[in-house]
């Protein structure tokens, strides 16, 4: 009896495996697609094409530092990060603050972290890890190349439909 | 006047002086030493960061209330401007803050920087203007009181950074416009200004001035091939509330390397600490030099003029 559950679990086990290899050569599942959203005002929300990206780099940690469980391939970071289990927390938002400099943050401060005591807020947290990587690879970097502008954003921006009219004008004239 | 000894009036003028002219001066001293509130809020710029999207421009732009650009806050034909006198863009009474773009020598990749109010610990703006409408604020911010601005543009000429800008187009009550660290709206309620809060980059750290100093010198630390080992703004005119790291040497960035490490005051302190002595003590003293040594001086020689006069008191 006690074999036989044993066998059916090891069975099951090995089953689970070749499904999850059969989807990538990761060791773990992981959308195909993400919406970006928390942050969408000026622009609209980046749907990011996350098993594109999951082949194109080298590891997840290039992205998602230690919180994988895949090898750390930041020097500074595998000081202390090293053989690490995969954890709860993946997304960018799980622990880079939309707002770490409210007034309530900044007078409660976290106690003195040697590290992890620089991190970028989360829409910097995006945008540092989206644009530096494809200013690298020669990637598209332009705004609007991941996110169009939203009708509050032409207002913002004072462009599209909200373009100053006096460079109407001049524009009109060079024509 | 009889009663008082040529003797007893010079000690007593002499060390009457010694004793005004030694208390000032070591106020002034005191004065020199200051470094700014202890918990007065800052901000550090990443010059690698910035990719020039301007976003902080429209931030600021609507947060101040400022009037409608002339081209849109997306229209990056404005890096290619060049005003008069072979310049880059300045800030203007328009635009309180604006983004540069810099070609380097040793790299394919231009810098940019953005340009606005540094707000130094002890401000040439506000050292220079004789109506006091300048105030340094506890919480870092180097604000104006437009109603007492008499328009004479003294601060454009002291700031070392080339910041306050003038309304040239009005008529009747021309004023002085720049960068008040959103304090009204925002860094009086201990919220970053809105220039920060827009940026996708991070280029600008806020917080603390002294707690950002130890973050700056940290991210030179821990990539020191990254960096210029020198915080831009720690040290220059007795130190600034914004201050920079850059990838490249700061002159190739537009910033002027050759200001002194010391507060612009500090240039005049000494001199303007006398001014007061000498106004108050001088004419006393030599008056009374004089009076002694013409004192029973006979009659009849000297200018006449000058006599009668002396002779009418």
């Amino acid at each position: 009896m006690v074999n036989a559950s044993k066998q059916l679990i090891t069975g099951l086990g090995v089953l689970l495996l070749f499904s999850v290899l059969s989807v990538s050569c990761y060791a773990m599942d992981y959308p195909e697609e993400v919406e970006i959203d928390s942050l969408a005002n000026l622009y609209e929300p980046v749907i990011f094409d996350h098993a594109m990206h999951v082949d194109a780099t080298e590891g997840c940690a290039e992205c998602h530092h230690h919180t994988t469980g895949t090898p750390v391939l930041n020097a500074y970071c595998a000081k202390c990060h090293t053989g690490d289990v995969e954890m709860d927390v993946v997304a960018c938002q799980d622990c880079h603050s939309a707002d770490p400099v409210s007034p309530e943050n900044l007078h409660n401060p976290k106690p003195g972290y040697s590290y992890h005591n620089d991190q970028p807020n989360l829409k910097a947290a995006y945008h540092l890890k989206c644009l530096g990587c494809h200013r690298e690879v020669d990637g598209p970097t332009g705004c609007e190349d991941c996110h169009a502008k939203t009708e509050a954003g032409d207002k913002f921006y004072h462009s599209g439909e909200f373009a100053p009219k006096e460079d109407a004008q001049h524009g009109a004239e060079h024509e | 006047m009889s009663k008082i000894t040529r003797r007893k009036f010079l000690a007593a003028s002499a060390a009457g002086g010694t004793a005004i002219m030694m208390a000032p001066t070591k106020k002034a001293f005191a004065a020199g030493s200051f470094e700014g509130f202890p918990d007065g809020m800052g901000v550090l710029v990443d010059l690698t960061r910035c990719v020039g999207c301007r976003t902080c421009e429209a931030a600021c732009n609507k947060e101040q209330k400022l009037p409608e650009p002339a081209l849109p806050f997306d229209d990056y034909s404005v890096f290619d401007e060049i005003h008069h006198g072979n310049q880059k863009r300045r800030t203007t009474d328009k635009a309180y803050t604006i983004v540069n773009r810099y070609d380097l020598k040793d790299s394919d990749e231009p810098l940019y920087r953005k340009i606005q109010c540094n707000h130094c610990n002890e401000p040439a703006c506000l050292t220079s203007c004789f109506v006091n409408a300048y105030t340094k604020t506890p919480e870092g911010a180097v604000i104006y009181n437009s109603h007492v601005c008499v328009g004479c543009r003294n601060c454009m000429i002291a700031c070392p950074f080339h910041i306050p800008a003038y309304t040239y187009h009005s008529v009747l009550n021309p004023v002085i416009k720049k960068c008040i660290f959103c304090y009204d709206t925002r860094l009086k309620e201990g919220r970053p200004p809105a220039c920060v809060e827009s940026c996708p980059q991070q280029v600008m750290t806020f917080g603390k001035r002294k707690d950002l100093m130890v973050i700056a010198h940290e991210r030179i630390k821990k990539n020191p091939d990254k960096y210029i080992d020198h915080v831009y703004g720690e040290k220059e005119v007795g130190g600034t509330g914004w201050f920079y790291i850059s990838s490249a040497p700061f002159e190739e960035a537009g910033f002027d390397v050759h200001l002194p490490k010391k507060p612009i005051i500090d240039n005049v302190k000494d001199f303007l600490a006398i001014v007061p002595v000498v106004l108050t003590v001088w004419p006393a003293l030599f008056t009374g030099f004089h009076l002694l040594a013409t004192k029973g001086k006979s009659h009849g020689h000297g200018d006449d003029h000058s006599h009668d006069e002396q002779e009418g008191h």
